[in-house]
């Protein structure tokens, strides 16, 4: 039996609707058991072929989203096997929430390809096709290796290889105890087993969580922060990082990295320019002159414009204004604690963009910006790289399926499992994490053997 | 000029535990086999450790035992003391290592062969192979005599153009001083045969009776011997067993290895093959891992012929003064005599991508080939490829299908996928870690997974084949019984259960859930199941492996039901890769290279992608 997959088949976009693609045998298992009709009595799974159905998907007791979902049993399908697809809201958010949902509940995420490859094999494509198809499967699945690798940030690569570094010397350890008893020993070792599991599994855990924020993708909002000089553009941005120290992660060799460029918004990523840090941006249009802001805020998904309320607005502002036009922006209507020579009505009468009055000083505003950020964001009206949360998804993925190994390892070790069985599943857990940075099993483990200890006779 | 020119239908090159297998394996298909060796003394001879079996290789002599091969009943005949490893572990890493006579065992193998029916011993050594368009038609003696036959198994071991090295001394011979094979390498280079120089090596031999064995610790065997063949009563290898020792080196053995690293050919580049990492010389050892302050050393008797004791852990290549000096810091051995020097041997092998799963050259129709030669190292393993070698050797001439055993039925399947799909460079030596499915591949169910295969080659008999049926049919009705037995928590049960430390039910349950408990097992609960039926050992055992491990063989099982579906997409011998668009160049080289049988081989080829396999299964579709 082949393995039931899934993937957003439209585009990650802002557009309006966007379509979830289940396929394979246990299809209907899975949309089973995340979608509830209307009155919630419909048994889903019962329904005709080729019918379509009004209803909400479930993360357990969260709702997701409002969907339609169309039932298709096979063999006239797509692929030639039981199909679903899930008419969701379109933008990244509520697409992803949709995919993960899935992916939870039984679901793998395809391949690169898989779908158009899958049509072929069951004999949905024409035989002339096939040329293409194996061209579309190796493109595909070249540009979303090139994508998965660039994606993950540098210090998410160096957890995850510190962590497979740790299992597979464990892994050796055990084996070259299999292969030789008489040298190596295993007595009181499932307690020291026991401890690592628990930190690996803690650092997953960690990883996951910012999996879901989409912390672990090198790839954020790409936000400018413009204004004329002395409209208080740094304390804005002290005040963002200020209140965002939560992105200094546990794990060391992070917190540099992520300093430097990345804000997070309560698990939406800002990603401020892209020159050398916060420091240098902050006076960007004294230093680098309105060329460069143009150019950068060209490039933006999202500008945050910084009005000083206390004086009257100039040249500079109705620059800034202009280059707003037809972007995502946000105007911060900053210095309420003095007294106001421009009004937000005046602003308002000129941008058609949400207008936050903030105090950089008094600290006021910050909440309010915040939430018109998420606005934007789960509403789809800002967006990034589609790809992203493709190679998200799949890190994701994989990451939840090494957790789960680990798991099972601890059960073994609670279990007073001997100690073969512990190294299968954490080789299934090194060998998922292998996926994210792209790296197979190979000769790993024996090469760790016999470089680490000392066996044979 | 005249010369003796004879006809068979197998030629066998090679006496060692490869050959020995494929000599009695075509011989016992009925064909017309006649069996080479340099030497008729040195038949199935041992000349490195005197044992058989060992982790994971313990596995390989009962699956070669399941198929009908000789290694298991013959070292059951002659050992002289026996382990089951890994006891406290799972069932699936228990493995059985016996100590041999080495002469007997030796004696013993060569009785076997020369009553075997259709088999013909001969000395001599093959010098050239005869091929005719891409078809082996016979080989050719060094004396210049033509044997023609239909099929040729090469298992040649570490002879071909052997030397034998310690310190700057060396010898042009094969182990133990025995002739070395110096022109067969050259005919197989001719036919276009890709070759690798390996090296391996051995320990000294040292005196029995100038051992001090008050400072070693002693070494017993298992009080309860099981054998090594399913066909072996185990009430006969209940004998009287020798004892082995243990010592350890020392600083100052690792002082004098040190100060004459200069003078080991290792190190001064005197030799060129590449050596096993698994089986370090002491030398390695302690240059390796040099943190370590001493290693353990074995002391095996070589049988019960001789008082030669084989010092394990101690194998070295280091010049004659040195070895004297370095065995003597050993505690026990500070007067021992050597009687013969450890050294190290090098010698040619193939490159083992050239060969098909089934051992056979990829080049030369009916061109078999086994053992060390393959670039293996170990006495069971070159016994395994040898039975493969043998029995595939057999059905090409009979035009029957041959026979593959995949990476999920049987470690003889890891080890020959391993050897001819992965990049080799080294002796390749069997490992528990190799096999990816080791918990439906265990020692205990070799039989059950293996007599059938036997049977269906012509191995084994059917009244052998009718057992295992029998035995399959127990497994399954006894552990359907105990899934549904419920048991209740009456006195006598909870009674039980707290005299073995388990928790007293709560509520109902069946006999198996409690089997699953770890302190409790099928034997455990036996007292509180009135109903159990009368059954042999050895099917109580695999209900109670089967019972108690079910979620972690299922989870296998299923594993092994997706391996399947890919090994089971056959690729056409003859696919041109030339012409599947959309390959990376990078596979296109490796699959024309490799030639996988299957599209599963073809993914474990290192430098093809998934997106290439994909391409494949959507060529190989239209």
């Amino acid at each position: 039996m082949e393995k039931t997959i899934a993937a957003i088949s439209t585009a990650v976009s802002a557009s309006g609707i966007g379509i979830v693609r289940i396929s394979g045998e246990e299809s209907m298992d899975v949309i089973s058991r995340i979608y509830k009709s209307k009155g919630g009595k419909k048994d889903i799974r019962k329904a005709a072929s080729h019918t379509i159905h009004y209803g909400y998907i479930y993360d357990g007791e969260e709702l997701v989203d409002e969907v339609l979902v169309m039932i298709m049993k096979a063999p006239r399908t797509f692929t030639g096997e039981d199909t679903v697809e899930i008419d969701c809201h379109g933008g990244v958010y509520a697409m992803n929430r949709v995919l993960e949902t899935v992916l939870k509940n039984g679901a793998k995420i395809a391949e690169p390809g898989e779908f158009t490859k899958r049509a072929f094999l069951n004999g949905r494509l024409d035989l002339s096709q096939a040329e293409a198809v194996m061209d579309v499967i190796q493109a595909k699945n070249q540009s979303a290796l090139n994508c998965s690798m660039s994606q993950l940030k540098g210090s998410v690569k160096k957890v995850i290889t510190q962590i497979r570094s740790e299992l597979i010397y464990h892994i050796a350890y055990i084996e070259s105890a299999l292969d030789d008893p008489e040298h190596i020993s295993l007595d009181g070792y499932p307690e020291q087993l026991l401890k690592v599991v628990k930190i690996q599994e803690k650092k997953m855990d960690h990883l996951i969580a910012t999996a879901s924020d989409g912390k672990m993708i090198r790839e954020g909002i790409r936000t400018v922060i413009l204004g004329k000089p002395n409209a208080g553009k740094s304390s804005m941005l002290n005040l963002l990082t200020g209140e965002n120290r939560a992105i200094v992660t546990d794990i060391a060799g992070t917190t540099r990295d992520v300093l430097e460029e990345y804000i997070n918004l309560h698990g939406i990523t800002l990603k401020m320019a892209d020159t050398a840090g916060i420091r240098q941006t902050e006076d960007v249009v004294e230093k680098i002159g309105v060329g460069k802001a143009k150019e950068l805020a060209k490039d933006a998904d999202l500008i945050l414009y910084v009005v000083d309320s206390s004086t009257p607005l100039d040249e500079n502002d109705h620059e800034i204004m202009k280059m707003l036009e037809g972007k995502k922006a946000i105007v911060l209507y900053n210095k309420t604690d003095l007294d106001p020579a421009v009004t937000t009505e005046d602003i308002r009468a000129l941008v058609s963009h949400p207008v936050i009055p903030v105090s950089a000083k008094e600290e006021t505003g910050i909440g309010e910006l915040e939430e018109q950020i998420r606005k934007l964001f789960f509403q789809g009206e800002i967006t990034f790289n589609d790809q992203v949360y493709i190679t998200n998804a799949r890190h994701k993925e994989a990451l939840t399926d090494a957790l789960a190994s680990l798991k099972m390892v601890e059960q073994s070790i609670i279990d007073d499992m001997p100690e073969d069985f512990f190294s299968i599943d954490l080789m299934s857990a090194y060998e998922s994490l292998g996926r994210i940075i792209g790296e197979s099993v190979g000769e790993d483990l024996v090469n760790e053997i016999f470089s680490k200890f000392c066996m044979g006779k | 000029m005249k010369r003796i020119e004879e006809d068979f239908d197998i030629v066998v090159v090679g006496a060692g535990h490869a050959g020995c297998e494929a000599a009695l394996a075509g011989a016992r298909l009925g064909l017309n086999t006649i069996m080479f060796t340099v030497s008729v003394e040195s038949i199935a001879l041992m000349p490195c450790n005197p044992n058989i079996g060992g982790s994971s290789k313990g596995h390989l002599v009962r699956e070669l035992d399941a198929l009908g091969g000789e290694m298991g009943k013959n070292i059951d005949k002659t050992f002289i003391q026996s382990k089951m490893l890994n006891c406290s572990k799972g069932p699936a890493v228990h493995s059985l290592r016996a100590q041999a006579d080495k002469q007997a065992y030796s004696n013993e193998m060569r009785k076997t062969l020369e009553n075997q029916e259709n088999l013909t011993i001969r000395q001599g050594e093959v010098t050239k192979l005869l091929v005719q368009d891409g078809r082996i038609t016979g080989v050719e003696t060094y004396s210049g005599a033509i044997y023609h036959c239909k099929a040729v198994v090469l298992c040649t071991g570490t002879y071909l153009k052997a030397r034998c090295i310690y310190g700057d001394i060396s010898n042009y011979t094969g182990p133990n001083g025995l002739q070395a094979a110096n022109y067969l390498t050259d005919s197989l280079k001719e036919l276009g045969i890709e070759m690798f120089r390996f090296k391996t090596g051995t320990p000294a031999r040292i005196a029995g009776n100038t051992i001090d064995y008050s400072k070693m610790e002693e070494q017993f065997g298992d009080e309860k011997v099981v054998p090594f063949s399913f066909s072996t009563d185990p009430e006969d290898v209940q004998i009287p067993q020798k004892s082995c020792w243990l010592t350890y080196t020392n600083e100052e053995t690792h002082k004098i290895i040190r100060d004459n690293l200069d003078r080991s050919p290792l190190y001064s580049g005197m030799i060129h093959g590449t050596g096993p990492r698994y089986c370090p010389s002491i030398e390695d050892k302690v240059v390796r891992f040099a943190d370590k302050k001493r290693h353990q050393v074995f002391i095996e008797p070589e049988g019960e012929y001789t008082n030669e004791m084989y010092i394990g852990g101690m194998s070295s290549s280091l010049p004659e003064d040195v070895q004297k000096a370095m065995y003597h810091t050993v505690p026990g051995l500070e007067h021992a005599k050597i009687v013969k020097n450890a050294y190290a041997i090098e010698y040619d092998c193939i490159n083992p991508r050239q060969l098909y799963p089934t051992l056979e050259f990829k080049k030369i129709q009916g061109l078999f080939s086994g053992g060390q030669f393959n670039g293996s190292s170990g006495y069971e393993e070159a016994a395994a490829q040898g039975l493969i070698a043998g029995i595939n050797a057999a059905m090409e001439v009979k035009g029957q299908e041959q026979l593959i055993l995949d990476r999920s039925e049987a470690y003889i399947g890891v080890l020959i996928d391993d050897l001819v799909t992965k990049e080799n460079h080294e002796p390749y030596r069997m490992m528990t870690s190799r096999a990816e499915y080791r918990l439906l591949l265990r020692q205990d169910n070799a039989d059950l997974r293996l007599r059938k295969k036997g049977w269906q080659v012509g191995l084994v008999d059917d009244a052998t084949y009718q057992k295992i049926l029998v035995k399959e049919q127990q497994i399954k009705d006894e552990i359907k019984r105990i899934e549904n037995a419920t048991i209740g928590g009456t006195p006598q049960v909870q009674q039980l259960l707290e005299s073995l430390g388990s928790t007293p039910l709560k509520s109902g349950t069946t006999l198996a859930e409690l089997i699953r408990r770890p302190e409790l097992s099928y034997d455990a609960i036996q007292s509180i199941d009135p109903a159990r039926p009368k059954l042999s050992r050895d099917v109580e055992e695999q209900v109670n492996i089967n019972v108690k491990y079910d979620g972690y063989i299922r989870r296998q099982l299923k594993q092994v039901e997706q391996f399947k579906k890919l090994e089971e997409k056959k690729i056409p011998a003859d696919l041109d890769y030339e012409k599947v668009g959309s390959l990376r160049l990078e596979a296109k080289q490796k699959l024309e290279l490799y030639r996988p049988v299957s599209i599963g081989q073809a993914s474990r080829i290192s430098g093809v992608s998934p997106a290439d396999i994909s391409v494949l299964l959507v060529y190989l579709s239209h």
